[in-house]
């Protein structure tokens, strides 16, 4: 438990808050100071979030040997390898009465998650710098969701975790509803919102018992022996008690079987694990789109405001796939290992439903509403191999898709802007006119369908792996029939959904940017200005540069991904 | 490091091969692709837009172009300068083949082990190296001349320049990852320069086409790198197939660099010693799925990998693509065609053979089920491909589908076990297939030229002079006589559709284009095979004697892949000589042939687009004589006295030499047979009698409803589109998105949504009556406490007092009550 020297991660939440505040007391007149604070403060948000990604220690703990050594003994070191990966921490206790502390810290998963919210909300706001319509509401609820988003990449603790988490769905809805595409902004913001809401509200009510169930476990004999030992240790805040939403005493309780207790709600073979892991992990995942609750995101997707739909598939959708991953995946291993290996089966829809869709949409923005389904079904398919290659690849590939599809909807929003239509048919030769947007467009295209150089493929290649390796250790068995080795057919399909990707991404290139430019049609359409061509590289370099050199980021996951394998009980 | 370190240090030298392309892409498309904005009505954009009118264009500016070129010329003659150097390098090591030149860095650490990047220069590579960046160059030569008019210069140059950087990475690519990087690269590229001219939607379309065909079968691919590396833990050649495992279980041990010692310890022992590899490991593992039905994991992994190069090197079934990516500029063709995409492919799997064949050993008939599917698919294309190229008219398409048929011969060999033979063609048919694809790209440029000089002169002599007219395309061979009735006099009707690629537009070029000529029948002839001179023959020849050894040997496959071959190698002279007749004997057929030439002889297109051809024609007949049988009659002691060259050479790759088979005169006399069989056959339908103007194809009446079935490819296109394409658009649209997306799940949503809105309403109802009637109930009573308190405010400062002084001694006595003052009094 290290405090940080100064309380960067604070700043990087509460400089959104502020800023929308002032931006309140601003005159709604002056839209320049408005932009020019908004995008200030996402400036400096990003430029926090760098120095937290750069100063990231990614070979951490002196003690990697050791842990490594104990987890092949079959010691459960989770706690220990999450506080060594915890970095730039802060602890308060806030309301200890309740449990509740203001911790905050990152790891390896979540570094690169703040870097990729501070990308995306500083693209955001330039590609809303022309909205004129209440731009100052729009740029104070812009920079609250952001601050939300934020919120839940660093907290710890997990009532913090959820505090944010509604906190960025809100100012979500109004963005929608006020600002969206008139057809269908407010069925989009209400689907969008009720979805999201049901979900949060599930796995706010595991949570709840969650804690319940571990503070049962710390106040007998052995737990309390086993928290005083963490305190002692430094691997939990040391004014923890009992009754706590910490995310490393949960960690703690998880790893010495507070939730694998047998006997749980009076069933014999119930475990508190196996009963609430679905619970929690789809109740977040409907976030990241799992199927069959997707149907929120596509719709959502396409009613946004480019900006919000930027944030809103780039960064909104890796909180439910984060918040999945701590709260279920860690802290609940066992129905993790139980109930896994029939969600990946929901993970593969996902991939291959999301991409056949997605390549019979007529609407520019439903095709990339759905290439997020099927590219975040890749990310929980990551999760679902439950070991390092495929964690690795999922946590790249939220990444990647981050930029990706943020690139997408930039470029949607930039065509649409000038051609005032997003029906693809009708577009064509826009390659000639906007050539920028053509060539961003393709390259994030390209990342997408995993062409190789480009962060897609590094993405792909870990998951498509670890589903290879973990096929034949994982076998579902459902009451008396047992399914074995399966890993391997889905990862087959779904690389074929890939193909599908591929498919869509050179339709929308072919009919958009290709053939012949109807200049009648289009009068006064022509090329990007400064400000959208800076967006457009800012957010195609990291694609790139991943992919040519994937160490930037990929040691840096695996430092995050190593406590949940340790939790998972794989030798890491 | 510097760049010192690079140029001196033998192992690192390969590093800089791909480098001057990769450059000189980078270069390119940032920095000289400048261009000026002109009217697209201006003759300087080459008419690519009549549509465009009032519209401004980028067209590439002069200096641009020039920079274009020299950038783009030094990056593919640094990367020929410096292969030639790293192969003098190799071949002066003294194992060359046990001893490389390699040199690898970290390139990103997955789960425990890290993933290494690296280059490696064996035998093969060195053969590879010699051909690859030779043809780049004179490709790249050959596209100062060819797309010289184009406005797009700088684009074509730097897409060209990034597909040659591409290959190279590919071709020194030490492990499986980097080169299907280099694979996947190359598709791009293809897939931009197939459409390069994407205005036109038949270009765009090829070129999607192409991207998905090889797409699909990159993915399948990939999934067997993926498999292969999750079971051995590397990518990398060497340790898969040449070094000997480091531990003796089976266990599944990360080798990261495998111990040299223990390379030189196995060498030491023998070289019959089978040795222990990865590859023969897994030749003995069970593989994931069907390993029950004795598959091994290296059989797996193999047909995944052949099924990648089925895509890339166009076999059937996924050939599809090929013959539409004549679309793009001719130079792109025989990038794709000779040099680079589709020989990659042919690479690929000859370098991962070893894992192909683990488990199996086709010299004693003893095949593994990749080996089997590539025998089987190659015999089977060479011949298909070859019935295919004898009735189309296009100059271009009879070559595609010759490249389709000449890569059939190399994965069949391949499949029956003649690695080094396949690793011939491979050469030798780059070399002749690269000559003619720009043979084919003069003679169009040459018609175009023609047409246009037609143009220019149309006006004076529109009237009197009465126009030869072509032979009309596909659709129309049925119908062929009605249509020339209807057709002759109709100015509008020719120039609308005139083709400068369709050979019965062309005849007697062999007058106007007489280099072009040469350099053509010399690449036709070592296509053909003809015998003892070209280069061609020498290395089909090795393939049938391969095959015919197995035959001898009673093995089945190698029986299947003789006869298939030896009719397909028959159909290849006869087509070479139809399409050589077509174009260039006879007389002219149309006013456009009478006039085509590459502009003066002196001019830079001209010399541009013949120097490559002649030096081609070099190769394309002395590149065979490295492989001769040392006990062919005369020539084997004039040319392998000391064994056979190529197969000593490229066989040293193999971690156990592949022996050579014994000289057997009968598949000799074979390919003499077959190869001046079919060009005597070509020569008495097209030489003989040369095709006039307005006369059908004399094979129209001879095959007949053959013919038609053939021209349009077996109906191949129209079948996937039946089996394939329409039902994945039905099951997206109807299915997936109108069914289960938006009727079952949204459905469910809306019916939730429906019966909460009922609730609701219900509820608004009770509401109405019960909680309103409440609810309203309380304001109203609160309204008329109002009233009554209202009388109470009078405004009358001594009823306030009163009511003041009624408050306080009320709260007094309550106060006093509840504390129990009162009761304290006395």
């Amino acid at each position: 438990m290290t405090q940080a020297a100064f309380p960067v991660l604070s700043l990087i939440i509460f400089v959104p808050i502020i800023a929308a505040v002032v931006i309140l007391f601003i005159k709604r007149e002056q839209a320049d100071l408005i932009r020019g604070i908004a995008i200030g403060a996402a400036a400096i948000c990003f430029l926090l979030s760098l120095f937290v990604y750069l100063n990231y220690n990614s070979q951490v703990s002196a003690l990697n040997e050791n842990l490594d050594a104990a987890a092949a003994s079959g010691e459960n070191v989770g706690t220990q390898m999450f506080s060594e990966a915890l970095q730039f921490e802060e602890y308060v206790p806030w309301l200890p009465e309740l449990g509740i502390g203001y911790h905050l810290g990152v790891d390896g998963l979540s570094a690169p998650m703040v870097l990729l919210t501070g990308m995306v909300a500083v693209a955001g706001v330039l590609v809303s710098w022309k909205i004129s319509d209440r731009t100052r509401e729009f740029m104070a609820f812009f920079l609250l969701l952001v601050a939300g988003v934020y919120g839940v990449f660093v907290a710890i603790d997990l009532f913090l975790l959820l505090f944010f988490y509604e906190l960025s769905i809100f100012p979500m809805y109004l963005l929608i509803a006020t600002w969206g595409w008139v057809q269908l902004r407010e069925y989009a913001a209400m689907k969008l919102t009720l979805y999201i809401l049901i979900g949060s509200v599930i796995a706010m009510i595991g949570i709840i018992a969650m804690v319940l169930v571990a503070r049962d476990y710390f106040i007998t004999d052995a737990g309390a022996a086993v928290l005083q030992n963490a305190i002692a240790n430094g691997w939990v805040p040391a004014q923890t008690t009992a009754f706590s939403f910490d995310m490393n005493v949960m960690t703690l309780a998880a790893e010495n079987g507070a939730f694998s207790q047998p006997g749980y709600a009076g069933v014999d073979v119930l475990t508190f694990a196996r009963l609430w892991f679905p619970f929690i992990f789809i109740g977040f995942a409907v976030l990241a789109g799992v199927f069959p609750f997707h149907n929120w995101s596509p719709d959502g997707h396409v009613a946004a405001p480019t900006a919000v739909s930027m944030i809103h598939a780039g960064v909104l959708m890796k909180l439910g796939a984060y918040a999945a991953l701590r709260c279920g995946v860690q802290l609940l291993p066992e129905g993790a290992q139980v109930h896994l290996p029939w969600i990946v089966f929901l993970t593969l829809i996902n991939v291959v439903y999301g991409a056949f869709i997605a390549f019979r949409q007529r609407d520019f923005k439903y095709v990339i509403g759905f290439s997020s389904v099927s590219h975040m079904g890749l990310v929980s398919m990551g999760f679902a191999t439950m070991n390092m290659t495929g964690m690795t690849g999922a946590g790249l590939q939220m990444f990647s898709h981050g930029a990706m599809t943020a690139l997408f909807f930039g470029c949607v929003g930039m065509v649409y802007d000038r051609a005032h239509t997003r029906d693809i048919p009708s577009l064509g030769g826009f390659a000639k006119v906007m050539p920028w947007v053509a060539a961003a467009f393709i390259i994030g295209g390209l990342a997408g369908m995993g062409m190789p150089g480009l962060s897609g493929f590094i993405a792909e290649f870990p998951i498509f792996q670890g589903m290879w390796e973990a096929s034949e250790q994982i076998s579902l068995s459902l009451g008396g029939f047992e399914l074995t080795n399966y890993y391997s057919i889905i990862v087959i399909i779904a690389a074929l959904g890939i193909v599908i990707t591929a498919a869509y991404v050179l339709r929308v290139v072919s009919q958009v940017f290709f053939g012949e430019f109807n200049r009648a049609q289009y009068p006064d359409v022509d090329d990007i200005t400064v400000r959208e061509r800076f967006v457009l590289l800012f957010l195609g370099a990291p694609l790139i540069l991943i992919g040519i050199a994937p160490s930037v980021m990929a040691p840096m996951l695996q430092v995050g991904m190593r406590p949940v394998l340790a939790m998972l009980g794989v030798g890491v | 490091m510097d760049l010192n370190t690079f140029i001196s240090d033998p192992n690192l030298l390969p590093w800089l091969i791909p480098v001057g392309p990769l450059l000189a892409f980078v270069i390119i498309s940032l920095l000289t692709n400048r261009s000026k904005l002109i009217p697209a009505t201006s003759p300087k954009y080459g008419g690519h837009h009549p549509d465009y009118d009032g519209m401004l264009v980028p067209v590439v500016t002069d200096l641009s172009r020039v920079v274009t070129i020299v950038v783009g010329m030094s990056g593919i003659v640094a990367a020929w300068l410096i292969s030639l150097r790293v192969i003098s390098l190799a071949v002066g090591l003294p194992d060359f083949g046990h001893d490389v030149l390699s040199s690898s860095l970290m390139w990103m650490s997955t789960g425990e082990t890290g993933f290494r990047m690296g280059v490696l220069v064996d035998p093969l590579t060195a053969v590879m190296l010699f051909m690859v960046p030779l043809a780049c160059t004179m490709i790249f030569i050959y596209s100062i001349g060819y797309m010289a008019n184009d406005p797009r210069q700088s684009r074509f140059f730097s897409m060209i320049a990034l597909f040659a950087g591409a290959m190279l990475t590919l071709v020194v690519a030490d492990n499986l990852l980097l080169l299907f990087i280099g694979w996947e690269v190359m598709g791009l590229c293809s897939y931009l320069l197939i459409g390069f001219w994407f205005e036109k939607e038949s270009a765009y379309k090829a070129a999607i086409k192409a991207f998905m065909t090889t797409r699909v079968a990159d993915m399948i691919m990939l999934l067997g790198i993926v498999y292969l590396y999750a079971s051995v833990g590397t990518l990398n050649f060497r340790d898969i197939m040449y070094n000997p495992l480091p531990a003796a279980e089976g266990e599944h041990v990360m080798v990261v660099e495998a111990e040299a010692a223990a390379t030189e310890e196995a060498a030491a022992e023998g070289e019959h010693a089978v040795v222990e590899t990865w590859a023969s490991q897994l030749g003995a593992t069970p593989a994931l799925i069907l390993g029950g039905w004795g598959v091994s994991a290296a059989s797996l992994i193999g047909i995944f990998i052949v099924i990648g190069t089925i895509g890339k090197s166009a076999q059937f079934p996924l050939h599809v693509w090929l013959p539409d990516a004549m679309e793009g500029p001719t130079p792109v063709s025989a990038m794709i065609h000779a040099a680079a995409m589709v020989s990659a492919g042919v690479y690929t799997v000859i370098r991962m053979y070893p894992l192909l064949e683990a488990g199996g050993h086709p010299h004693d008939g003893v095949f593994t089920p990749p080996l089997l599917l590539m025998a089987f698919v190659g015999a089977f294309t060479a011949l298909f491909a070859a019935t295919i190229a004898v009735a189309q008219n296009d100059v271009k398409k009879v070559l595609a589908y010759s490249t389709i048929s000449q890569l059939g011969f190399m994965i069949a060999a391949l499949g029956i076990g003649a690695y080094i033979a396949a690793a011939f063609h491979l050469i030798t048919h780059a070399f002749f297939k690269a000559l003619l694809f720009m043979a084919s790209g003069a003679v169009i440029h040459g018609m175009e030229h023609g047409e246009h000089h037609v143009h220019a002169h149309a006006h004076g002599h529109e009237h009197d002079e009465p126009h030869l007219l072509p032979a009309h395309t596909a659709e129309h061979e049925g119908h062929a006589d009605e249509h020339h009735s209807a057709d002759i006099g109709d100015e509008e009707a020719e120039h609308g559709h005139f083709d400068p690629q369709d050979m019965l537009n062309m005849g007697g070029l062999r007058k106007t284009m007489p280099v072009t000529f040469i350099t053509f029948l010399i690449g036709g002839l070592s296509l053909a095979g003809f015998p003892l001179i070209t280069a061609g023959f020498w290395s089909k020849d090795e393939i049938l004697a391969d095959a015919w050894y197995g035959t001898t040997h009673g093995f089945g496959p190698h029986a299947f892949v003789f006869v298939l071959l030896a009719i397909a190698a028959f159909l290849t002279a006869f087509y070479t000589m139809r399409q050589l007749g077509l174009t260039f004997w006879g007389e002219p057929r149309s006013e456009a042939a009478k006039h085509a030439n590459l502009g003066p002889g002196t001019g830079v297109v001209a010399i541009m687009m013949t120097l490559p051809l002649v030096v081609l024609a070099f190769f394309a007949i002395f590149a065979g004589f490295v492989g001769v049988h040392p006990d062919f009659p005369i020539l084997g002691g004039l040319f392998s006295g000391a064994g056979n060259p190529f197969h000593d050479f490229v066989g040293a790759t193999l971690i156990n030499h592949p022996e050579g088979i014994p000289f057997n005169p009968f598949p000799v006399l074979v390919s003499f047979a077959v190869a001046l069989g079919g060009l005597a056959v070509g020569w008495w339908m097209y030489w003989r009698v040369p095709l006039q103007a307005g006369q059908p194809d004399p094979l129209v009446s001879i095959l007949g409803p053959i013919h038609t079935t053939l021209r349009n490819k077996y109906y191949f296109d129209e079948l996937n589109d039946i089996l394939f394409v329409r039902p994945s658009v039905w099951f997206a649209r109807a299915v997936a998105y109108e069914f289960i997306d938006r009727g079952i799940i949204d459905g469910f949503l809306h019916l939730i949504a429906r019966v909460a809105t009922w609730i609701g309403d219900f509820i608004k109802m009770l509401n109405l009556w019960l909680i309103d009637g409440v609810g309203d109930g309380i304001p109203e009573l609160i309204a008329r406490t109002g009233i009554w308190f209202r009388r109470l405010q009078t405004g009358r400062v001594q009823q306030y007092m009163l009511l003041l002084a009624l408050a306080v001694i009320l709260i007094g006595i309550i106060f006093a009550l509840s504390t129990g003052v009162l009761q304290a009094a006395p």
